[in-house]
């Protein structure tokens, strides 16, 4: 089969991959019909993601038609129905399981062991990601094992199409818990800092919930105007202040939550020069991630506010200011989406017409074109923010 | 497939996908280019960092060890930004880098000099080098610049099929309206 392989840094090629089998009884096999390209896979194409390894195949948003399934799935799910596959891969039976903490599973993370090491406590296995949660072949090919199977995956109606349905495996139901974790009461203001997917679900989600207002910051004039239509009032960060513009909006006050979907890829700015520090700390391999974002949030977030983080970080930050964040006393929500705990909720959101989160994409391609469009998405060339493909 | 793929192979599970054949990159030869001259530039700054006075000497430069030290340390500086994700401003700083050699070694040209052959080499290589970095840089602005392909605004893209004032607090009312539903359904 053709898969999408991570060969090194900036390095993805369409290759020619030996087919995926059942290895347990409650694997399935899934012919992909569409996967996405997600902006913490920029995280991996940069190799910013520790535990990567030159061979590992891509892709944690994808979805399909069942083609077969191992013995102890075949309750579950049958040959020929089309699911979402949850980026997050469950067993649905240990104790975080049975909590709703579906992204720290104690049991689907086959490299724990290292895990445990790394993070004191391993978390959940993912698909397309790094060795430290499993390294489990990812879904940027055109058919994937699907480990645990009889839980991990959402069943597709009649009548949803790919488009609609795909982004129930990571950024819908990432913006909802981002959303969810702000607490958002009928006057809040909320902020959004990046307008990537995962923000604009997170911009959308707020709304939803009834934020009184929110606030979309980016630099990307096609991702501003894509926020604005879905409700929030932009800032752009290269032509105007964060710190003075929020604090128009909000009567000086300071938003009430803030969600950062940005994650450890901060813009680097001239403006912002803790940014170009964090980039040459980064280069040297003295910092991980880049926290521009997280101080901005914790700087000017009104005091008791909320700050959720959706946006994905791999290791360690500098120059975090806890002064400010332990006096303000802010509440920080975080970690990887408990896909399965809103999928159902979500789902039927989508059918009732509440939100059509195919509005997030603008590029769609077969796989064979993968590589380049990593290569787009990462330029932010061609307006693009999304990317589909098709294997 | 590369040596570093073969060996990482062994660190996978029986069960995942083996390469065949490999395909097209997401790496054009620009980008390999600028990697190489990255490389190329690191190893130079450190000959330049740990060994200055061997190659004043070379250049007929006694007494400028400092100095030469000084462009090593930039040399690996712009190596490194080469090797990053921001290649292109590491090309840059690798233009504006060998005009500073360029200059240098025009001084050491000096009729006194008894190695001015030597510099005359080192200024042919030099300028040869910094005609390769400004190719590359160009091309680097070019297949990763911002300006390539259609720009486009999306305002109609809302992502409510019912309006955005129906979607504002739609969530919020049904949940306020069956309060043991909850999101956590």
């Amino acid at each position: 089969m053709r898969a999408l392989v991570w060969h090194g840094k900036e390095d993805v090629r369409c290759d020619t991959v030996t087919d995926p089998q059942i290895e347990d009884a409650r694997d399935a096999i899934v012919r992909v019909t569409s996967c996405a390209i997600c902006g913490s896979d920029l995280h991996l194409f940069h190799n910013f993601i520790p535990a990567m390894l030159p061979g590992d195949v891509m892709g944690h948003e994808m979805m399909g038609e069942v083609v077969e399934v191992g013995t102890a799935a075949k309750d579950a799910l049958k040959v020929g129905e089309r699911i979402v596959i949850p980026f997050t891969i469950i067993c649905g039976e240990c104790e975080q399981c049975r909590r709703g903490n579906f992204s720290v599973c104690e049991r689907t993370n086959r490299n724990k062991a290292i895990a445990d090491k790394v993070f004191g406590h391993g978390t959940a296995g993912l698909f397309g990601y790094t060795h430290l949660t499993g390294g489990y072949p990812g879904g940027q090919a055109e058919y994937i094992r699907v480990p645990f199977a009889d839980r991990t995956h959402i069943k597709v109606p009649n009548g949803l199409s790919d488009d609609q349905a795909l982004f129930l495996g990571d950024i819908l139901p990432t913006g909802w818990q981002a959303a969810i974790n702000c607490d958002i009461e009928p006057s809040d203001i909320v902020a959004v800092w990046g307008c990537g997917p995962v923000g604009q679900m997170c911009i959308r989600c707020a709304i939803l919930l009834g934020a009184a207002q929110v606030i979309a910051i980016d630099c990307l004039p096609e991702r501003l105007s894509m926020a604005e239509a879905g409700g929030a009032v932009p800032i752009d960060f290269k032509t105007e202040s964060v710190i003075e513009r929020l604090a128009e909006l909000t009567g000086g006050k300071g938003p009430d939550k803030c969600i950062d979907a940005t994650g450890l890829e901060a813009h680097v700015s001239m403006t912002h020069p803790d940014s170009i520090l964090d980039r040459g700390k980064q280069m040297m391999m003295l910092e991980s991630d880049r926290a521009h974002v997280l101080r901005e949030m914790i700087y000017v977030c009104r005091p008791a506010g909320v700050l959720s983080i959706p946006g994905v970080y791999s290791g360690l930050v500098d120059k975090m200011p806890m002064g400010m964040l332990m006096n303000k006393g802010l509440t920080v929500r975080t970690g990887q989406t408990h896909v399965n705990r809103w999928s159902d909720d979500l789902l039927r959101r989508i059918e009732e017409g509440q939100i059509d989160p195919s509005f997030v994409i603008t590029h769609t391609v077969g796989l064979e074109d993968g590589p380049e469009m990593y290569r787009v998405f990462r330029d932010k060339q061609d307006s693009c923010i999304k990317v589909v493909l098709k294997p | 497939m590369s040596t570093m793929t073969k060996i990482s192979q062994l660190a996978r599970h029986a069960g995942d996908p083996q390469i065949l054949q490999t395909g097209p990159s997401s790496l054009a030869g620009i980008d390999r280019c600028a990697k190489l001259l990255g490389w190329v530039g690191i190893w130079l700054g450190l000959v330049k960092l740990f060994a200055p006075r061997r190659v004043a000497r070379c250049l007929g430069m006694g007494g400028k060890a400092r100095l030469l030290r000084l462009f090593g340390l930039r040399e690996i500086g712009a190596g490194i930004l080469t090797l990053s994700s921001e290649k292109h401003v590491g090309m840059w700083s690798r233009v504006a880098g060998d005009g500073l050699d360029i200059a240098t070694l025009l001084a050491a040209q000096a009729r006194h000099n008894p190695k001015r052959g030597n510099v005359s080499l080192a200024l042919a290589l030099v300028v040869g080098i910094t005609a390769l970095d400004f190719v590359v840089a160009q091309g680097l602005a070019a297949r990763h610049g911002r300006g390539r392909g259609e720009r486009r605004l999306y305002p109609d893209r809302s992502g409510f099929p019912q309006g955005l004032a129906a979607a504002r607090g739609a969530a919020a009312r049904k949940l306020a309206a069956q309060p043991h539903s909850s999101a956590f359904s």
